[in-house]
Formats: C-alpha cells, sequence, structure tokens
C-alpha cells in the first residue's frame, strides 16, 4: 500500500509542479503576484472539455487545449497584467482576483453551472500491473510520465536554451537583465504564455481524474502558492522538489493518519482529524521551511 | 361604509393569499453534484407542466435558489426567499447538511417543507415536526435495504465510505442495521472530494468481503471511475444505494457500471401506469431516462398537489394543511407504487434490488429484479413523540 500511496503522492505533486512552475516564474521574474493563474487551469480544462467533445480524441485536444489557453494567456498579459508589473503587490493581488472572479462568470456563461466530466483517453482506462504485483490505474501512471516529461523539458529549457538563459537572468536580477538589453515585455509575454500552457497541461490531465468545474483553480492555486515558497521564489527546481513534498505529505497524511486515529478514536472522529491534520501537515512543512530557510530550499537569487 | 370598504380590502388580500402558490426550491443546481439539484427540479418542473402549471388548482409561481452546497449561503438563500419573495412552501433542498443549516430558518418561516431528498435523522426521528414531511424517503432507508441484501449475499465483512457529513453518517448507520455483520473499516471523505486515489489504496490493503460506498453525485463518478481503473473493481464486489449507481452517474461512467447492484424506492422499469406515465413524459421532455431524484421531485409535486387541492387551496390552516398532506399519497398514483406517511412524516414504502444491466433498446438502465424491504418504516419513527 505505501509503494501505491507514494506514487499517488508523486502524481498529485508532478501536477501541483506543473501550476507551479508557470506560477514561480512569473513570480520570480516580473515580481507578479498573479492570482489569476488557478483561472489559466480552468480555462486550460474547459477548453480541453470542449475540445475532446469536437474532436473525439483525448490526444488531438491536448494540442489545441494547451495552445489555446497558452495564447488566452499572453493575451491577458498584453491586455492587463503588463499594466501592473509596476505597481505594488497590493495592487496586484486586487486586480488579479478580478480576474479570478470574471473568468469564473465568463466560464458560467459559456459552459454553464454543470461541472463538465472528462473521461481518460481509450486504453488507460484500466489498470496495469506493476513489476511487484501491484496494480495500478494506467492514466494515473500516464499523468506521472508526463510529469517527468514535462520536468525534464522545462529543465533542459531554463539550463540549456537561450530563452532560459534570459529566464534564469531574468529570476536573479532583473534590473541587471533589462541593462544588457533583454527586451523583457517580449519575454514576459513568452513566460505567462508558456505558464498558461503549463496550467493547461495540469487542468487537461487532472481533468478526468477530477471533475471539470467553476472555481476547481482556487483550491489548488493556494498549494501551488505554498509550492512556490518552500521551493524559493523563481526557482524551477524549487518548484518541482516543493511540489513533489507537498504532493507526498498530503497523500500520506490522507492515507496514514486516519490508519494512525482508527487506534485512538471512533472512525468519525478519525476521518475528521486525518485529512484536516494532513492538510495542516503541508502548512506546518511551509513554516518550517520559511523558519530554517527563508529564501526557500532552492533560491534563484543569490 | 368604511366598514365595508377594510372588509373587502381584507377579503381582497386573502383571496390573494388563497389563489396563488408561491414555492421556494432551494437546491443544489451547480457544481459535481449540482446533477441531483438538476434532476429534482426537472421531475417536479415536468409534474407542474403535466398539471397546467396549477398544483392544487393554484397558479403556481415557484422561485428556484441554488444553494451550491454551502449551509451558509442556503441559509442566506432560504431567508431571501421566505422574507423578500415570500414564499408560502419550500422544498428542493438535496443535501442534510444544507437541510440541518436551512431548518431552523425554514421554521421560523412558518411555512411547510416537503423533502424532495434529503430527510436527516436529526428531522425524522426526535426532531420530527408538523411542519416537515418527507416525499422521498428516510434518509437511512437506502442504505438499510442496501445491507439487507449484503446480509442476504453472506459477505463476511463490508467496508464502509460515505462523505463526512449528517447523511453520510445516516448512511454507515442505516447500511449497518440491516447488514449486522463486520465492518472491516469505516471511512469518511470530504464532501465533494473528487480524487480517491489515497481511500482506494487503502481499500486495496484492506481486501474486504464487499465494499458499499454512499457517494453521490458528482463524487458516484469520479469514485466507480477511480475504482474500475485501479483495477479493484475485479477484487472487491461493490454494493451502492440507488444514488451512486442512477442515470447521472451511468450517463457519465457508462459501460463499466454493468452488474452493479443497488437498492432504491424506485426503477425506471417498475410495472404500474403512473410510472409508465412519468417516464415516458419525463423522456419526451427532457430526452434522457429519469433517476430516482427525478421520481422524488415529480412525486413531491404531485404531494403538492393533492394536498393543496383538498384543503381549497387554504394552505394558512396549519392543522388542515398537515391532514391534507398526511393523507396526499392516497389521494394519487405515484410513480413508486402505493405509499404512506408514518406518523413522523417520512413514507412508508417498498425498497427494492436492482440491478445496472443493458435494456432492449440497448441502454444502460438501472433494472428492478427484486424487493428487499416491504413497507419499510423509518427505524427513527418510534423517537418521534408527534401523533
Amino acid at each position: 500500500m505505501l509503494f501505491e500511496q507514494s506514487l499517488n503522492g508523486l502524481q498529485f505533486g508532478l501536477m501541483l509542479f506543473l501550476l507551479a512552475a508557470g506560477l514561480t516564474l512569473v513570480f520570480g521574474i516580473m515580481d507578479m503576484i498573479n492570482l489569476a493563474h488557478g483561472s489559466l487551469y480552468m480555462i486550460g480544462a474547459y477548453l480541453m472539455a470542449s475540445f475532446v467533445q469536437a474532436t473525439g480524441s483525448f490526444w488531438v485536444a491536448l494540442p489545441l487545449a494547451l495552445v489555446a489557453t497558452a495564447l488566452v494567456g499572453a493575451a491577458l498579459e498584453v491586455a492587463l497584467l503588463r499594466k501592473l508589473y509596476e505597481r505594488d503587490h497590493l495592487t496586484q493581488v486586487l486586480a488579479t482576483f478580478a480576474v479570478i472572479l470574471i473568468a469564473n462568470e465568463v466560464v458560467r456563461l459559456i459552459w454553464g453551472n454543470q461541472s463538465l466530466m472528462l473521461n481518460p483517453p481509450a486504453g488507460l482506462t484500466g489498470p496495469v500491473q506493476l513489476p511487484g504485483g501491484v496494480q495500478y490505474a494506467s492514466y494515473r501512471l500516464a499523468i506521472i510520465a508526463v510529469g517527468v516529461f514535462v520536468a525534464l523539458l522545462l529543465y533542459f529549457l531554463v539550463t540549456k536554451t537561450r530563452v532560459g538563459m534570459l529566464v534564469r537572468a531574468g529570476a536573479s536580477n532583473r534590473e541587471m537583465a533589462v541593462a544588457m538589453g533583454v527586451n523583457i515585455p517580449r519575454l514576459f509575454t513568452i513566460v505567462f504564455a508558456l505558464g498558461a500552457a503549463l496550467c493547461a497541461l495540469a487542468g487537461a490531465m487532472l481533468g478526468p481524474i477530477l471533475a471539470v468545474q467553476v472555481g476547481m483553480g482556487e483550491n489548488i492555486l493556494i498549494l501551488a502558492f505554498v509550492v512556490i515558497v518552500i521551493g524559493g521564489i523563481g526557482s524551477i527546481r524549487g518548484a518541482f522538489v516543493g511540489a513533489l513534498l507537498v504532493g507526498l505529505v498530503d497523500t500520506m497524511g490522507r492515507a496514514l493518519l486516519p490508519i494512525a486515529f482508527a487506534e485512538m478514536f471512533s472512525p468519525q472522529v478519525a476521518s475528521n482529524l486525518g485529512p484536516s491534520l494532513s492538510s495542516i501537515l503541508i502548512y506546518v512543512l511551509m513554516a518550517a521551511v520559511l523558519f530554517l530557510r527563508p529564501q526557500g530550499l532552492f533560491p534563484a537569487r543569490g | 361604509m368604511r366598514m365595508m370598504v377594510i372588509a373587502a380590502a381584507a377579503f381582497a388580500f386573502n383571496a390573494h393569499a388563497a389563489n396563488e402558490l408561491k414555492i421556494g426550491f432551494l437546491s443544489t443546481l451547480s457544481g459535481p453534484a449540482g446533477s441531483i439539484g438538476v434532476e429534482i427540479r426537472d421531475g417536479f418542473n415536468l409534474a407542474l407542466k403535466m398539471a397546467g402549471g396549477k398544483l392544487g388548482g393554484l397558479p403556481t409561481e415557484v422561485v428556484f435558489a441554488d444553494d451550491t452546497l454551502n449551509p451558509e449561503m442556503g441559509k442566506q438563500l432560504a431567508e431571501r426567499l421566505l422574507k423578500r419573495d415570500r414564499v408560502n412552501l419550500m422544498t428542493g433542498v438535496v443535501f442534510s447538511n444544507v437541510m440541518l443549516a436551512v431548518w431552523p430558518t425554514i421554521q421560523q418561516g412558518n411555512v411547510f417543507y416537503i423533502a424532495p431528498n434529503s430527510t436527516p435523522t436529526r428531522i425524522s426521528g426526535e426532531g420530527c415536526n408538523p411542519r416537515f414531511l418527507s416525499a422521498s424517503w428516510p434518509n437511512e432507508g437506502y442504505h438499510e435495504a442496501a445491507g439487507h441484501y449484503a446480509k442476504s449475499k453472506g459477505y463476511k465483512n463490508a467496508y464502509l465510505i460515505a462523505p463526512n457529513y449528517p447523511a453520510g453518517k445516516d448512511a454507515t448507520s442505516g447500511f449497518k442495521r440491516g447488514y449486522g455483520g463486520a465492518i472491516a473499516a469505516e471511512v469518511y471523505t470530504k464532501l465533494n472530494q473528487l480524487d480517491y486515489s489515497a481511500e482506494l489504496a487503502q481499500i486495496r490493503a484492506a481486501k474486504p468481503a464487499a465494499l458499499y460506498a454512499f457517494l453521490p453525485g458528482g463524487m458516484g463518478i469520479n469514485f466507480i471511475k477511480q475504482f474500475v481503473a485501479a483495477g479493484l473493481s475485479s477484487e472487491v464486489p461493490l454494493v451502492v444505494p440507488g444514488f451512486v449507481s442512477d442515470q447521472d452517474i451511468v450517463r457519465a461512467v457508462g459501460e463499466p457500471m454493468l452488474g452493479i447492484f443497488d437498492t432504491a424506492h424506485w426503477a425506471y422499469d417498475l410495472d404500474n401506469d403512473a410510472n409508465r406515465k412519468f417516464v415516458a413524459a419525463f423522456e419526451k421532455e427532457f430526452n434522457r431516462i429519469p433517476t430516482v431524484f427525478a421520481e422524488q421531485g415529480y412525486t413531491t409535486a404531485l404531494v403538492i398537489d393533492a394536498a393543496v387541492r383538498s384543503v381549497k387551496g387554504k394552505i394558512e390552516d396549519e392543522q388542515a394543511f398537515r391532514k391534507a398532506v398526511m393523507a396526499a399519497p392516497g389521494r394519487f398514483k405515484s410513480p413508486r407504487g402505493d405509499w404512506k406517511f408514518a406518523h413522523n412524516g417520512t413514507p412508508v414504502q417498498d425498497y427494492y434490488l436492482r440491478v445496472v444491466a443493458k435494456d432492449n433498446k440497448g441502454r444502460i438502465v438501472n433494472k428492478k429484479i427484486g424487493t428487499v424491504l416491504n413497507d419499510h418504516v423509518d427505524f427513527w419513527a418510534k423517537e418521534c413523540k408527534m401523533k
């Protein structure tokens, strides 16, 4: 069971990473608090659901949803967020919170109140036999594979390419990067669109496991912020480690604490305590990291 | 002369009050669990439409409000329905946590509440009230029936999973009473939880002889999908109440549902004229097969129709109206067949065993295969001191 739970934690952590990666870049490079990041995740999931319906194929719909959400992200950046970079964080929080509300209402207008249900692609609906005789949902395994692949791709992109170099330069010292002649507006738009595409990927992959619904972004956004605080703002590596930590702590807490409490309390009490304590655990983890390493585990800025 | 004007005005006012029925329909209409509220609403609206827009002969206006499964929101909306919209009857609530939160508000509003779904033990038992009557089932009914079924199958133990809210606890309590056997574990999940990976791993490790899952709406869709995806459907027999395997879930999950047994107070192929009429009208109107929830909404409207008619629209007379509602099930034919109210205002009715199978048109439906409980009375009715 521990092995299966670890896989569950890994799967959840990797999806959190997709969200946190975009968020940490935007926060780290642009010094912009973007609460509307969760809305892009929601929009990505809805677009995915629509494309799946239109094309009938999960794998055709996926790139379409990614590109479409990236375009939405880029448009949002150019139209609104660009004007907020120079403002203080409070203004950014207020403005992007407004974006959340607007996005929720627009989604409600277009797709209605009912939550949509996505199905995993054919062939990934059943279980697979893992070495050691453990059965595991093949779709969750696919999520893990996609997550690892994207993490490697991002790592390559950030450390080995020119855009990555600019991103790192921007994250570690923005003023200097500007002074060296980096085209910041274009870089920002690219980073933001990339972040939006990662959101859409998370939304599309999680759609069949969760439900595509209005407000789905808000819950996961808080966790994504916890992840980037733990990992260090602006750091992809930090986001990766932070996301896996949060994913594992959350799943393990949810799985093991009720069992531990069941020995001591009635099932009702144990079921009450387990999940609440496991969600507290995440914040305890964050507090501990903040206390010991206020910059996060892998700070981008020296 | 002045007296006459006042008398005329008073008469006009009275006539107005009795000439219109304004129903507050507070329900969960959005989010993963919103499909349930929509089913109840559609069933209710269908009966209203078939009655020509008049329940009990009175022009009827229904004011809808969506609580989004948030008890606080429900309370505010109930307040609004009662004070601003001045409704003179209420119905609609899907979830028991919302029901218990809005119940004090409804009591203060001095109106009757006819339950089309949630009928928590806390309101049907010791806390029973003359203004609360249920046209659905007592909360434990389905689960007690499912427990009886599990017992008849001889499962040596059962693993229970339900959301952590009042009806979740009513569910396990009802199942345990009917089953009477060993409980492998009793797990409560967050209401509206959507990812069950941690729970499924625990179930696999526990290897129970049977799994009883009460997870209605979107929760059930996700749970069953993930249960099948994890390969557990070939390892652990799944028993569910009818809420977790009806059309709203079948539509989303499809083939993997085939062969699941459940218990319910109604089935789409129940053999009576009222049911054939209901199913045909519902399919024609909404182009889908109705669920138990739709039947509950439909029957709720018919209960109101019969009761309002027999008091000739004078629903202000509390005692007369209660009597009329109590007698209502005898005045019309419900799709579920014959039933009546127990003294605590909950239905005394049969519970059937159903199986998810294909009908002759190849559609996946819940077919009735037997009767588990006959004329079942709410266990908690004995706690109700009301006459």
